[in-house]
Formats: structure tokens, C-alpha cells, sequence
């Protein structure tokens, strides 16, 4: 990958001026090229990445992944399926995949019972859909890349040769 | 009881350094939320994979000694990925040679060439176990300056200049510790082309040869007519981050290698199993982690080193390894009384370039295996400091 896409992955708040230095570019260079990438869409947006659990304890916030058996429409297959099913707000995460269900969702709502309700009158209506099973999420351990939990002070000495 | 005589220590190792440099190591350790960059070694954790196949071999009962010149299979290992990565071929049957990381190989060619008084011209600044483990195998240090040349790089003539009837051996460390420097394939070829013209060994300690950023790391045994002269040296400390597994390796000329063999024998036994099993993995499946870090490094290099020049500390851009090695004289100080003062005032620790020989006075040496955040944190700090 690129080394400027690297580096904002790592962190979008670096600006063309660090990421010049970094990489030895011009700020120019590093400016345009993220433009560029802006323009094409390989960069779609900068977010913040927060603690769901800081989140949950603050907002109440639940999620759950959730298995969804469809039957797949004909001319269309899964996409205009999936299409209904993902632009619920409540799905933030939306996967087509092999083996013994179809759809992957991940499912965020405030409570328990927003959850379960969105499941049992909104999902489960569907025509297509023939099954779902619901998997709240108790704890998360690392997201996209990112560990969740505070590491153990490293024993690393602060000087040596 | 004459406890004079009861604990007195051999006048060899009674006159070797710690000196000066000890004092501002405890004073260092001695402190609490410093921001470091004065490590030799890497901030990141060693590959998981790496960690868990140690783990699997420990729970396999993988706990007992092995042959003296390591487990065949890791020889074997050592032999594909060094012919793969750079081109060397050695024979894992007897030009190989598993030791305790490079300072154990070091210490081992040292002790197997020399006789008592030989020579072995060894560059400074270096890494600080060079003059020592020359002095325990009875030989005599010769130091080449390189505090004047340029990007700190030894020179064919500035070896030639040094060489005597007694010069046994070479020592070379590409790319540096404590400077970064490394050599083109040019340098390279008229450094051995002394060695060659004069009938010694070379040393070559190629440790961080997979910290290379702006030139293409070039084996000295891979250069022609240098297999049979060079004794190859790398390990797995500084591009696997696997400093705390203790593991390395030495190559070259079956006589030498068989004679380090019988030292490290009777010494050390050999390197411990649970690491030759890690190493294994290292080796197998370890390039991708050791790129990642790499490229992470150079980014960090390149901010590091921009930020010193900035604040006046004059600095040329390493070629490879994770440190720069700066010069303090614009501000008037010595480099211990700059890492001291720094110390105090701004809670950032960086190593006195008189570590690493008696002509560093005016130099530090900054390690950029530090987070990103670290490095910006600690130039903006130095940034205050020389301002002051
Ligand atoms: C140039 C050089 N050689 C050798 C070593 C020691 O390596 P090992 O951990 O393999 O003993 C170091 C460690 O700092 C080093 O910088």
C-alpha cells in the first residue's frame, strides 16, 4: 500500500506537512496525491474510532451480529434483498456470505429491546427472509486492527546500547 | 581473611569501560515518565506468530539441549533464507553455527582467530562490545576514527593506513550502530579490496541488514573472493524484534566456523531450544512483519531526523539501523552534559555519543524505535531545550 494511505489509516489527523517529512515527498506531493485519492474515492472518509465499550456505558449502546437466511430473488439474486435489509439505520455492518446463511449484519441499537424488536418486526417481516439468529456482543477484544483493552507496561529498559 | 586478594578481579577486565557512561545510565533508570529514545532495541513486540510457535514448542516438551551447532533443521533454515534474502550460500553442515545473538558469535570469532597480541582494526563509533570481547581474546584494538569522515563511513584507505604485520582481522557493522551509516556496492567492493590485498579476515556484523532504507543491503561475503575471507554475522534481534529470544548466527570458513564451534561448546553449550524454535518460524514466515516494521522505521527516520536539523542539531540522514546520530556542538555542550541536561529539564533520554568511542564527545545518539508520537513529543521537548 501506499505509504500515505498507510499513514492515514494509522492516523487521519496527520497533515500533508508531517506526512511530507515522513516520506521524504514535497507537501505539495502529499497534498495532491491525497486529494487525488479523495477525488477517486479510495479514500472515502475520516472518522474518529471510539471504545464501544466507553460508548456502551455511556449511551446504553447494544450490538449483536446477526445470521439472516434469505431466499434470493429472482433477476436480482441477493443485492436488492440486501439492499432492503442494509439501509435500515440500525444495520452498520451488511455481508454477503458463503456456507450456512446468507447475510451478516451487525446491528447497533440502545437497548436490549431495540434490538430485539428491530429483529422480530423489521427483519424477520421481510418476505425473503426465512431465519435469523441474533448474537449479542459482550465484549469486544480488538477491532479493524485495534485492541481494545490496556496492554501491560512494556519491561523494555529506557536506555541501552 | 584478605579480601584484597579473596575478591580480586583479573586486571584484563578490572581496566575494561563501564567509565563515565555507567553514572548516566543509572541516573536513566533511576527515573520515572521518561520518554526514550535512548534503546537499542525495538519498541515493537516480537511477532505474534514468532512468540506463539515458542509456546508450541514448549508445550511440545521442546526443552532440552540440542546439538552444539543448533538444530538441523533451523541450520537448514538459516542456509535457504540467507541464499534467498541475500544471496550467500553456506553450507548449514559445517558453515554454520547458531549462538546466543551476534554478541555471543562476536565473542566467539574473536576468541577463536586471535592470539595474544594480534590486531584487529575496529571502527569507532561502534557498538560497544567490539573493543572488549577484542580485549578478552587477548588481541589488541586498533581504533580507526571515522568521527571526521564523511557520514561517519570507514574507508578502504583509512583501513590501509592501519594495517600492520599483526592486523588479523577487520570489524565492520552495516548499517551502524550507534550512526546508521551503510555502503554502496561500490564502498563495499574497495573495502574489500584492502582485505583482500592484505590477507585479513573481515568481520562483518550485519545485524540490522534488514533496516536498509535508501541502499540495497549488499552481503560482504556475496562480493567475489570475500566468502573465504569474511565471518558473516547477523541474528534475529533487531529486524524480527526478538532481542529478548537471545539468538543469532555466524557464517564463514569451515575451519573457523568448526574452531568457534568448540568454544561455544564447551561455553555456552548451545543457544537455547525454545528460541532455535522460534527463530524456525522467524525465518519461514517473518519477512512480512519485518517489511511492515521497516517501513515503519523509515517514517519515523525521516520525522526524527528533520526535527533535529531543525532545532540546529546537525544530522545526516541514516542509511539504515533505527538510530541518528547527531551533533551537539551548536549548542556549546558536550554531548554528556546535552543527554544530562535534557535529562533533567525535559525528562527525554538519548545515549552521549562518547559511548560509543572516546572521540563522540560532541554527539548523542537518538534511536528512532519509539512511537510516532513518542519521537514528535521528544522533538518538540528538545526543540524547548536548545532554545533555553
Ligand atoms: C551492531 C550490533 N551488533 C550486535 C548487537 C547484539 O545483538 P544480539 O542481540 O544478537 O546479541 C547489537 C545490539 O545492540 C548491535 O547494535
Amino acid at each position: 500500500m501506499d505509504d500515505i494511505l498507510e499513514i492515514l489509516i494509522q492516523d487521519a489527523r496527520k497533515s500533508p506537512a508531517e506526512i511530507a517529512e515522513m516520506t521524504g515527498k514535497s507537501e505539495k506531493e502529499v497534498a495532491d496525491a491525497i486529494a487525488d485519492y479523495e477525488k477517486k474515492g479510495t479514500i472515502l472518509k475520516y472518522r474518529a474510532v471510539l471504545n464501544p465499550e466507553h460508548i456502551a456505558e455511556t449511551d446504553g449502546a447494544v450490538r449483536a451480529w446477526i445470521e439472516v437466511s434469505i431466499t434470493p430473488q429472482r433477476g436480482a439474486g441477493f443485492d436488492s434483498i440486501a439492499e432492503r435489509i442494509y439501509k435500515f439505520s440500525e444495520v452498520k455492518n451488511c455481508y454477503l456470505l458463503s456456507g450456512g446463511f446468507d447475510l451478516l449484519l451487525l446491528v447497533e441499537g440502545h437497548s436490549l429491546q431495540e434490538v430485539a424488536g428491530f429483529v422480530s418486526q423489521k427483519l424477520s417481516t421481510l418476505e425473503n427472509v426465512t431465519a435469523t439468529s441474533t448474537h449479542f456482543m459482550l465484549k469486544v477484544y480488538k477491532e479493524n486492527g485495534d485492541v481494545f483493552q490496556n496492554t501491560e507496561k512494556s519491561e523494555r529498559l529506557a536506555i541501552s546500547l | 581473611m584478605n579480601k584484597n586478594k579473596l575478591h580480586k578481579i583479573s586486571t584484563l577486565v578490572d581496566e575494561l569501560p563501564p567509565s563515565g557512561i555507567r553514572a548516566f545510565f543509572d541516573l536513566v533508570l533511576g527515573m520515572d515518565d521518561v520518554i526514550s529514545l535512548g534503546v537499542g532495541e525495538p519498541d515493537f513486540v516480537t511477532p505474534w506468530h514468532i512468540c506463539e510457535a515458542a509456546v508450541f514448542a514448549l508445550e511440545k516438551g521442546y526443552t532440552s539441549y540440542t546439538s552444539n551447532r543448533g538444530l538441523k533443521s533451523l541450520l537448514e533454515q538459516i542456509a535457504i533464507f540467507i541464499k534467498k534474502e541475500r544471496n550467500i550460500i553456506y553450507n548449514p553442515e559445517n558453515e554454520i553455527l547458531v549462538t546466543v545473538g551476534v554478541s555471543e558469535a562476536m565473542d566467539l570469532v574473536m576468541r577463536a582467530i586471535l592470539d595474544s597480541g594480534d590486531e584487529v582494526i575496529v571502527p569507532e563509533p561502534c557498538y560497544v562490545s567490539y573493543i572488549p570481547t577484542v580485549k578478552l581474546a587477548g588481541g589488541n584494538p586498533v581504533i580507526l576514527e571515522t568521527w571526521e569522515l564523511p557520514g561517519f563511513k570507514v574507508t578502504a584507505e583509512s583501513i590501509e593506513k592501519l594495517i600492520t604485520p599483526k592486523t588479523r582481522a577487520v570489524v565492520l557493522n552495516y548499517p551502524s550502530n550507534p550512526t546508521g551509516a551503510s555502503y554502496t556496492k561500490k564502498e563495499l567492493e574497495s573495502i574489500a579490496e584492502v582485505i583482500k590485498r592484505n590477507d585479513v579476515l573481515l568481520i562483518s556484523d550485519e545485524i540490522y541488514d534488514h533496516l536498509s532504507y535508501d541502499i540495497p543491503h549488499i552481503a560482504m561475503p556475496t562480493l567475489p573472493e570475500m566468502k573465504e575471507r569474511t565471518v558473516y554475522l547477523n541474528g534475529f534481534s533487531k529486524g524480527h524484534a526478538m532481542t529478548g529470544f537471545r539468538i543469532g548466527y555466524a557464517c564463514g570458513p569451515e575451519k573457523i566456523i568448526s574452531a568457534m564451534t568448540k568454544i561455544h561448546q564447551y561455553t555456552m553449550l548451545c543457544a537455547p531450544i525454545v528460541s532455535q524454535m522460534a527463530a524456525i518460524e522467524a525465518l519461514k514466515n517473518g519477512m512480512p512483519e519485518v517489511k511492515k516494521m521497516a517501513r515503519e522505521y523509515n517514517r519515523r527516520r525521516r520525522l526524527l531526523v528533520a526535527g533535529l536539523n531543525d532545532c540546529g542539531l546537525k544530522c545526516h540522514l541514516p542509511e539504515g539501523a533505527f538510530y541518528a546520530f547527531a551533533s551537539v556542538e551548536s549548542t556549546g555542550m558536550t554531548g554528556m552534559e546535552f543527554a544530562t541536561k535534557l535529562l533533567q529539564q525535559e525528562k527525554v533520554a538519548v545515549v552521549p555519543g562518547e559511548a560509543f568511542g572516546s572521540g563522540g564527545g560532541k554527539f548523542i545518539r537518538l534511536a528512532y524505535a519509539a512511537s510516532l508520537s513518542d519521537i514528535e513529543e521528544a522533538v518538540r521537548r528538545i526543540k524547548r531545550f536548545v532554545k533555553k
